[in-house]
């Protein structure tokens, strides 16, 4: 199995199975199949990327046609680690659905459902892995088309409004990632990205290509909702269902990040980015602006959901704030923070579906008390929050020593004193909820609830372990995202 | 087993009897026994390492999260004696909690006891630190296991309490701790606690005392003024709490490790080149003295009690500014003597309030006819306290006042007497007016008996403040062999 063929069958797999989903009768046959495909996803993307030489990439011919001209996968340590983040998050997340999903969308559009699931996997997947921007473009589509769906599915009224801005916004972004690769095209005649990084510094002087650098970078900027392009990212989060919350925020964002990265690193190179362009000052003002604002906001947030909907925000700066650093320590800590927010925020997204399951609401002030009602979910919430903080021993405190280090070794003192002031307005906004949880009175007139189902609590608490274990075992994800950051700095020298 | 399975054990076993505390919540009597159990326990495995105090363990690495950055536990003197005084204090107050939290009714008592645990193993992991990564952990742990502690009873004061708490020791120590253990760690290449200190020909004069600043005020729970005011909110905690925080773990974990940093990261002869640790003694002289004469006004015994600690941690921060062997020792042995002094205080305050409700001292005249025992061991704690033979804070003063004489810091000498005297002016007031005062003319005064396990703890601290006081050697000896 770990031979190339099945670098395609990451993506094609959940693709095909898509379609076949929307045409199983029932409820419990399309989440059994999405299921049943997602963990096999993970199988194979853990099997693949062990397989990835120390220096260098697998790659893949889609179809037997050779680079530049058919379209090429590759996998190599940065996207490797990209995709089995997304196959974990995913395999978490289904179990998860199954109860939680039920609850929030109408029976009848269940299958539709797992079937725009499916194809958001695929989606994000194929934009991991193919080494062909307009190919690149497409699988973004897919699934931030899918993913404007899974968030109109929710049984809410705002919901629809909510996936329409969404929808909107991303449809811009889209549409600037397109005219950006058109131009790149233009200007070299091919869509490899290897390719391309060979071409471009010939023509690099154009204002053609600092056109088509424009365009992408603010195109992925507003998928990867990097302030001020932001203005999706709350209402979406807030008024999708619980379970697609928790996806969409381990996993959509990330998968932009990873895009951006790749654009700047693999494709237009740092020199041109950070030397030749104001880019790089650019993605450093508006990381700060995006984790001081982001981190204010989330304290004056009285939904639950929406307090770590603007708490992404905030962290989506410091991932940009690594990169923008254009150090292999500083794209590091980006990389590694990638990875820890994932755990951190599903996590807390998981335990938030789990409060909403229960309460049917997830504001503030319905939540009082509910720490002695669901000790096991509030506690998952309290300690991802822990890591949120960056409180050792937890993923969180690794991520800001990295991203500490990296910035004082760069000698940005100013961003190390932001990062660490912004860490304790994250301890503000997680102690509203920790405090009504766990020290104030239960709400009047609540019916007594019970803990949330076990197959909701065993995926969170499987995700806020990780967050600890991640918190002193470092190996694998330092070890991975320095290998990342190497092979990318080194790929554009 | 060897002493370097036994150093990670003695991490490790209370968090294991957190775990059993937690899982036998249903039983209270089972769970009790749990806590004392695995309390007596840890005593025992730290007094196993007693015999290798001399050699020292060197250190036994973990796990290595961040480069250079490893969760690593050695054994050194200082660590020795916090360890001992941790561990057996940790009987003492769960024995303590046991009587006091069932006299006063107290609810969510299965949280109490594994935050408890939860917090000892953080002490543990403090005094056994090998660098300054795995101190900066275990400091944070012990900040949040507190943290429920502070707040146990969830009314609005204790959250406010709680906000404080949490606000000054998280804002202290990542604002201005974690960046100096990061600068550290770029300038030295290393964050390893070594004898004679790491910094030492690797920055300028300028840059350390930078650094000595950012560790002083960042070790927030040393109390130094003017980040003090988390300890007088935090009262507002269950007495054993209280003990937790000013006797046995929190603020000794602070200036447990403003001492460890100077020795081991700043080293002595650093130290003397930095022009600012001067003005840290000015600091720490400044405290000790602000902090008694706030203690002087208050009616509130807790509160009393609380500045007198700030006073108190001001003594232990003078000491590693000192730059000498014997200020060291001095501040090793107030770590000891003030740790029984203040929890035989904070025992008895609490057997007051168990007894008639009571936490005003204008209120407790004549209180010490109808509870000799209780306002008996206030004295000798308080006797102590303001350091005076037959009582181990006698040795303590002693050492500090020679070690300030050998720097020359006579304004050092001149505080600490005064310090002395105003010691004596706001604690044996207390005794004074309760053996000797007459009972406040009321009749409806209630009067419950002290449960015995309160009665036994208060005894044992106030033995131990004799004890001290007869047996230093040893402990003088360990503290000797510090490498400077």
């Amino acid at each position: 199995m770990t031979d190339l063929n099945s670098l395609a069958l990451l993506v094609v797999i959940p693709l095909l199975s898509a379609p076949v989903c929307l045409l199983l009768p029932g409820e419990r046959l399309p989440w059994l199949l999405a299921t049943t495909v997602t963990w096999l996803v993970l199988v194979l993307a853990l099997m693949l990327s062990a397989g990835i030489p120390e220096q260098g990439s697998l790659d893949y011919a889609m179809g037997g046609w050779a680079p530049p001209w058919g379209i090429e996968y590759r996998l190599d340590a940065f996207n490797g680690f990209v995709a089995i983040l997304v196959a974990t998050i995913g395999a978490l997340v289904l179990p998860y659905a199954a109860a939680s999903v039920a609850a929030e969308v109408a029976p009848s559009k269940l299958p539709g459902f797992y079937a725009a699931f499916l194809l958001l996997l695929a989606g994000l997947l194929g934009t991991t892995i193919t080494g062909d921007i307009f190919n690149l473009f497409v699988f973004l589509e897919i699934s931030s088309l899918s993913s404007y769906i899974l968030v109109s599915l929710a049984d809410r009224r705002r919901a629809l409004v909510s996936a329409y801005q969404y929808l909107i916004l991303g449809t811009i972004g889209a549409t600037f990632i397109l005219i950006g690769t058109g131009l790149a095209y233009a200007m070299t005649g091919t869509l490899n990205m290897a390719d391309l990084a060979a071409r471009l510094p010939a023509v690099a002087a154009t204002s053609t290509v600092h056109t088509a650098f424009a365009f992408i970078a603010i195109g992925v900027s507003i998928k990867l909702a990097l302030f001020p392009l932001h203005l999706w990212l709350p209402n979406a989060y807030t008024e999708a269902p619980s379970a697609v919350a928790a996806f969409l925020a381990g996993t959509a964002t990330k998968v932009a990040f990873y895009v951006l990265t790749r654009f700047i690193f693999s494709v237009f190179g740092a020199v041109f980015v950070f030397k030749l362009t104001p880019f790089g000052w650019a993605f450093t003002t508006m990381a700060l602006a995006a984790i001081c604002l982001g981190s204010v906001a989330a304290i004056f947030q009285d939904n639950v959901k929406r307090l770590l909907a603007w708490s992404s925000i905030a962290q989506i700066g410091y991932t940009v704030l690594g990169l923008s650093m254009a150090t292999v320590a500083g794209l590091t800590a980006g990389v590694l923070h990638l990875f820890n927010h994932a755990l951190i925020k599903s996590a807390l997204f998981l335990a938030a579906g789990c409060i909403f399951y229960r309460l049917k609401s997830v504001d503030l002030v319905s939540i009082t008390g509910l720490g002695r009602q669901m000790p096991w979910t509030m506690s998952a919430f309290t300690l991802a929050g822990l890591s949120l903080i960056g409180l050792p021993p937890t993923a969180g405190f690794i991520s800001k020593w990295y991203l500490l280090t990296a910035a004082l070794e760069r000698g940005w003192w100013p961003a190390a004193i932001l990062i660490l002031v912004t860490s304790l307005l994250a301890a503000v906004y997680i102690w509203r909820v920790v405090e009504s949880a766990w020290l104030k009175p239960i709400a009047i007139g609540r019916a007594p609830v019970t803990e949330a189902p076990l197959s909701m609590l065993v995926p969170t608490w499987a995700l806020v372990l990780a967050n600890i274990y991640f918190g002193l075992d470092t190996s694998f994800t330092t070890g991975l995202a320095g290998r990342a950051a190497e092979t990318l700095i080194g790929g554009s020298r | 087993m060897t002493s370097a399975t036994t150093l990670t054990a003695s991490l490790l076993l209370p968090l294991l009897g957190a775990i059993l505390v937690a899982a036998t919540g249903r039983w209270p009597n089972i769970r009790e026994t749990a806590t004392l159990s695995t309390a007596i326990l840890l005593f025992v495995l730290v007094c196993s390492l007693w015999p290798s105090r001399f050699d020292g363990i060197d250190q036994i690495v973990l796990l290595e999260p961040v480069p250079g950055g490893t969760l690593a536990l050695h054994l050194e003197p200082l660590g020795m004696l916090f360890a001992l005084v941790a561990s057996f204090l940790w009987i003492i107050t769960s024995l303590y909690a046991i009587g006091y939290m069932r006299a006063q009714g107290e609810s969510n008592q299965t949280r109490f006891y594994t935050a408890f645990a939860v917090a000892m193993a953080a002490t543990m992991g403090v005094a056994f630190a090998a660098n300054l990564f795995t101190l900066f952990v275990f400091y944070e742990i012990l900040t949040l296991s507190t943290y429920p502690l502070v707040t146990h009873s969830g009314t609005e004061k204790a959250r406010r309490a709680g906000r404080v708490y949490l606000g000054i020791l998280l804002t202290t120590s990542t604002l201005l701790l974690l960046p100096a253990v990061i600068a550290t760690w770029l300038f030295a290449g290393t964050l390893d606690f070594k004898a004679g200190g790491i910094l030492q020909g690797r920055v300028s004069n300028a840059v350390a005392g930078m650094l000595l600043l950012l560790y002083f005020f960042g070790i927030g729970k040393s109390a130094a003024m003017p980040f003090h005011r988390w300890l007088p909110a935090a009262m507002v905690a269950p007495t054993p709490v209280s003990a937790l925080l000013h006797a046995v773990a929190v603020v000794k974990a602070g200036v447990f490790s403003m001492l460890k940093v100077t020795t081991y990261v700043f080293g002595t002869d650093l130290l003397s080149g930095i022009s600012i640790s001067q003005w840290l003694i000015y600091v720490s002289l400044a405290t000790i003295l602000l902090a008694s004469l706030v203690a002087l006004r208050q009616d509130n015994l807790k509160r009393r009690l609380a500045y007198s600690t700030i006073s108190q941690l001001g003594y232990i921060l003078l000491a590693g500014q000192l730059g000498n062997a014997t200020g060291l020792i001095g501040g090793g042995l107030h770590i000891a003597n003030h740790a029984f002094g203040k929890i035989t205080l904070f025992l008895a305050a609490g057997a007051i309030l168990v007894a008639t409700h009571k936490t005003e001292v204008s209120a407790m005249s004549g209180l010490g006819r109808r509870m000799p025992l209780t306002f008996a061991c206030f004295l000798v704690g308080s006797l102590s306290v303001i350091g005076l033979p037959p009582l181990g804070g006698f040795w303590s003063k002693w050492y500090l006042l020679l070690g300030s004489l050998r720097a020359e810091q006579w304004l050092a000498m001149l505080v600490l007497i005064i310090s002395s005297l105003l010691n004596v002016a706001y604690l044996l007031p207390v005794s004074v007016r309760g053996f000797f005062s007459a009972p406040l003319a009321s009749g409806d005064e209630t009067f419950n008996p002290v449960p015995w396990p309160c009665r036994i703890a208060m005894a044992i601290t106030a033995s131990g403040c004799i004890l001290l006081f007869l047996a230093a050697g040893p402990l003088v000896r360990l503290l000797e062999t510090i490498g400077l």
